[in-house]
């Protein structure tokens, strides 16, 4: 059965696969009155999102239901899981009604490891859409597609991933696709905000934001959780925005042609300048639209394939 | 009386018979006659030791006797090797008074596979505020000598010296679980780069380090005896060896060492590669550490640095280890693995000869610990604690047939060197070929 | 790899040549002829844009050949766009996942058009019951045609073909593969046994 529960499961040509599948269903999709495509009728996708997120699971059911499968929510608190009812019974009990593929949501760094060997023999495809810190593949997949939508080929682009990497699962994910697809990455976050260890992810980290911005051909902000900010890993939210935030005047110094991206949601003023976050040149409501196409990509590659021999 | 035919003490020379009568060895030669109506071991030319001890055993009982009782787990050691255990104090209720303490001691001795000596808590409630009723404990039925709030640190170093102060009056050693707890909130795996990959927060390696830096110099300055449980980093190894060496003459006067420590089997076997699929029968505290954590343990553990093997065993139920890496519990079963991972990372290696083995999971655990009876020599007047090991035998793990009621072992389906055939306390076999002597459980 | 490019390499006594590209060249103009025939309006009748749409495919380089032809026998100019069927397969499931070619609407789009859908083999059917389903997603055309160059038979579902090239009766196992210059630096129609 196949999965998506990290970007490093991804090869160059399966990346690309996805994103070319996402483009051309862009382009199919373009300007037509019945947004619907009968190509996943009959199966039935599951998203279980035990941790809030209305962008990810909107575009989730949006990419299902345009593709014609049926799409049902479980939320945590609509469902048994808020009365403590275990990961592995929610998972046989999907299994049960008869998912063709979960889409999972969870708080705990691997998760949807754990759900994929639980719903592996039942035939059940389980797509993580964010577990813990640990990884968000299809974020990383709509990143790339929006890059590569407003820069081309990303073989040698320049990319800098700025903030939070330690707690972010959109870095940990960008930084292995980016990787597969040839870009050149780097980290700039204060040191108290990259992971011990960094060094086998084999990009650089840097801390000093100003001395990049000439280079790059696109900055990728990271959210910067309000719970981190009182944890001490930097002084003040005042600090973190005059050394890390993306103002106008660093806005300024970027080349022309530099896309600005940021998973959202976003904290205006500290992580980005509101006159930033507007510009046409940062792709954010790219991101959103290019989210569904990939997503519905990624259920195309993982659903319409070959069926296992029975 | 019984006589164990064609066995080799210590895996060492050519093989001899031991006469065994009234719990003690009687009498040790070549080709012994046979005593009318004694019980015959046929040795087959197996390693003979003196009974394994071990520190570090949870057993459960009382609060988890869904996962392990002090009768199976009982079972679990003597197949494993065992003639003493020592239960540490995290039961529900905490181990932390002479009622508990002298409720396990009793509760071993009817189940009679192995000694069961029950560790009491250093604090109340494993609070880690107020000393626990050591004198008490000490003085109790169990004649408690090893106080540990394991699972947790004594991390308030006030609260550590007096403990180390406190236990100089019971004869009684303070066994520390070092793990600085500001450095560790929400820990899930070694710092490093296995953590990075994954997502999870690191427990980073000076977090224990640090705390037994800091119990070496208290233990040292007010002359109270420390030890190290569950070893796991080579810094570790490292702080331990400069304490050790630091102030020979203050142990030498207190007639024993003043510090010593323990490794468990896993540290010395697996490392953080087993994490990339988050199974957590990986997951364990202190965490598996990398591959040059794992041979500094074993070069420690080699020259004495390190002086013991302890298991750790923890024992818990599918539910707390089948499920999100984050929501299990940690720990892994031991007793019955211990000795072959031994094997296989010290014996085969030629870290360790038989009498080395004898040394780290028999005679030192039993000297920390202050056992007379355990650890020692094998010769004519001693306990008949024993153990004979098919030193040559390999075998497949599988969790579901161990004694214990768990089975979250980590190495389910691994091939390991080395058999426990035979299992003797006080002259009576406690398990032979895999089965442990039936269990006489009172209701 | 598509089943036509692993047997790129087989025996020749395996394989027989059905059409030489001259064949080919022959049989794409009667095409158009009948095609020109066939949408001509009768006095009175209003005008009707024809459009090919080619199935990808070699189904597009064929419209496109097609259109030219047209262009040179009529003098009218007809637009020729693309239509990927991928995601209106009923077999996605049996069979392994497949990269999506793109589909092209001419700037003037269907709405009311002849549509001519042109694909090179016509076999179970089921490529032109997907093109229909597509078709009906992208607009209203007023008809649909198809166009095939190689009509083998073993119908599945209830579909002919307006305009056929060649028929060509074939066993089950046996395979058709048109080559195409465009694609496959050649043209002709090359019928392989089974296991080839």
């Amino acid at each position: 059965m196949k999965h998506l529960l990290s970007a490093g499961d991804l090869t160059a040509d399966a990346a690309l696969g996805i994103l070319d599948t996402s483009d051309e269903l862009k382009r199919t999709l373009l300007g037509r009155e019945v947004k619907k495509l009968p190509t996943l009728r009959g199966r039935t996708v599951i998203t279980c999102f035990y941790e809030n997120s209305t962008r990810t699971r909107v575009s989730f059911e949006v990419a299902g239901k345009w593709m014609s499968a049926d799409v049902i929510n479980v939320s945590s608190s609509a469902s048994s899981v808020s009365k403590g009812e275990s990961l592995r019974d929610t998972a046989l009990t999907l299994a049960a009604a008869g998912a063709d593929c979960v889409i999972v949501r969870h708080p705990a760094s691997g998760a949807a490891h754990r759900l994929a060997h639980w719903l592996s023999e039942a035939g059940i495809s389980v797509v993580n859409a964010g577990d813990g810190m640990h990884e968000h593949p299809t974020q990383a997949l709509l990143d790339a597609a929006t890059l590569r939508e407003r820069l081309g080929d990303l073989t040698g682009k320049r990319i800098a991933i700025v903030g939070d990497i330690l707690h972010s699962r959109v870095a940990r994910s960008n930084v292995l696709l980016l990787r597969t697809l040839g870009a050149d990455v780097r980290l700039i976050a204060p040191p108290t905000l990259v992971p011990a260890g960094v060094e086998e992810w084999k990009v650089p980290v840097h801390h000093d934001l100003d001395a990049h911005l000439s280079d790059l051909d696109a900055v990728m902000l990271l959210r910067v959780q309000a719970e981190r900010m009182h944890g001490g890993f930097f002084p003040s939210a005042r600090e973190y925005s005059i050394s890390y935030g993306l103002n106008e005047k660093r806005f300024a110094k970027l080349p022309e042609h530099a896309v600005v991206l940021h998973p959202g949601p976003m904290l205006r003023g500290m992580e980005i300048a509101s006159a930033v976050a507007d510009s046409p040149r940062t792709a954010i409501t790219d991101q959103v639209r290019n989210g569904v196409h990939v997503r519905m990509a990624v259920l195309y590659h993982l659903l319409a394939g070959e069926e296992e021999k029975v | 009386m019984t006589l164990i035919r064609n066995v080799r003490p210590y895996g060492e020379g050519a093989p001899v018979d031991v006469r065994i009568e009234d719990g003690r060895i009687a009498e040790i030669g070549h080709s012994l006659t046979v005593p009318e109506g004694a019980e015959i071991i046929e040795g087959n030319g197996d390693v003979l030791l003196p009974g394994f001890v071990d520190l570090h055993t949870h057993l459960r009982e009382p609060g988890r006797e869904d996962t392990e009782t002090i009768a199976t787990g009982s079972a679990a050691a003597a197949l494993g090797g065992y003639t003493a255990v020592f239960a540490m104090a995290n039961t529900d209720p905490v181990a932390d008074n002479a009622v508990i303490v002298e409720h396990v001691w009793r509760r071993g001795q009817e189940a009679g596979l192995v000694d069961v000596h029950p560790v009491g808590a250093v604090t109340v409630g494993l609070q880690g505020e107020k000393l626990a009723e050591l004198g008490g404990m000490a003085g109790s039925a169990a004649g408690v000598r090893v106080f540990s709030d394991d699972g947790l640190c004594v991390h308030d170093p006030l609260i550590m010296r007096r403990a180390l102060e406190y236990t100089k009056a019971l004869g009684a050693v303070v066994a520390q679980h070092a793990e600085e707890p500001r450095l560790t909130v929400g820990a899930q795996a070694h710092e490093g780069a296995m953590a990075a990959k994954l997502g999870l927060t690191g427990w980073p390696a000076p977090a224990e380090e640090s705390i037994i830096a800091r119990d070496c110099l208290l233990a040292q300055h007010v002359g109270g005896r420390l030890h190290i449980c569950h070893v796991s980093t080579a810094g570790s190894a490292d702080v331990l060896r400069w304490a050790k060496n630091r102030t020979p003459d203050l142990a030498a006067k207190a007639g024993e060492a003043i510090i010593s420590a323990e490794v468990c089997p896993h540290h010395l076997l697996l490392t953080d590669d087993r994490l990339a699929d988050y199974d957590p029968v990986n997951k364990v505290n202190p965490p598996l550490r990398t591959e040059s954590d794992a041979h500094a343990l074993r070069r420690a553990l080699a020259d004495g640095t390190i002086d013991c093997v302890a298991t750790d065993h923890a024992p818990h139920a599918v539910q707390d280890k089948d499920c999100e890496w984050s929501a299990a519990r940690p720990g892994m079963l031991g007793l019955q693995t211990a000795l072959s991972i031994v094997v296989e990372t010290m014996v085969r290696p030629g870290l360790l000869d038989w009498r080395g083995v004898a040394r780290v999971m028999s005679e030192r655990p039993a000297q920390i610990a202050g056992l007379a009876d355990h650890g020692r020599p094998l010769a004519a007047g001693k306990p008949a604690n024993l153990v004979l090991v098919d030193a040559d035998a390999e075998w497949t793990v599988r969790g579901a047939e161990f004694a214990s009621i768990a089975a979250n072992t980590p190495y389910e389906g691994m091939r390991l060197p080395g058999k426990v055939t035979t299992t003797i306390l006080r002259g009576r076999v406690t398990a032979k070929d895999g089965v442990a002597t039936e269990v006489k459980v009172s209701a | 790899m598509t089943p036509r490019e692993s047997v790129g390499a087989a025996d020749a006594a395996d394989e027989r040549t059905l059409l030489s590209a001259a064949d080919v060249a022959r049989t794409i103009a009667r095409m158009a002829h009948q095609v020109i025939e066939k949408t001509a309006v009768e006095p009175g009748e209003a005008p009707v844009q024809v459009t090919l749409l080619g199935i990808p495919t070699r189904g597009v380089p064929l419209a496109r050949r097609l259109a030219d032809k047209i262009r040179e026998f009529s003098g009218a100019e007809v637009p020729v766009g693309t239509l990927d069927i991928t995601l209106y397969r009923d077999d996605l499931r049996r069979r392994p996942n497949r990269p999506l070619e793109s589909t092209e609407l001419p700037p003037g789009g269907i709405e009311n058009c002849l549509v001519i859908l042109v694909d090179d083999v016509l076999f179970s059917g089921r490529t032109i019951r997907a093109a229909l389903d597509a078709l009906r997603d992208l607009g209203r055309p007023s008809a649909v045609q198809l166009a095939v160059l190689v009509d083998r038979g073993h119908r599945q579902l209830p579909i002919r073909a307006d305009y056929v090239g060649k028929n060509v009766p074939t066993a089950r196992q046996e395979d058709i593969a048109v080559e195409l210059s465009e694609r496959d630096g050649r043209d002709a129609v090359v019928l392989r046994r089974a296991g080839a």
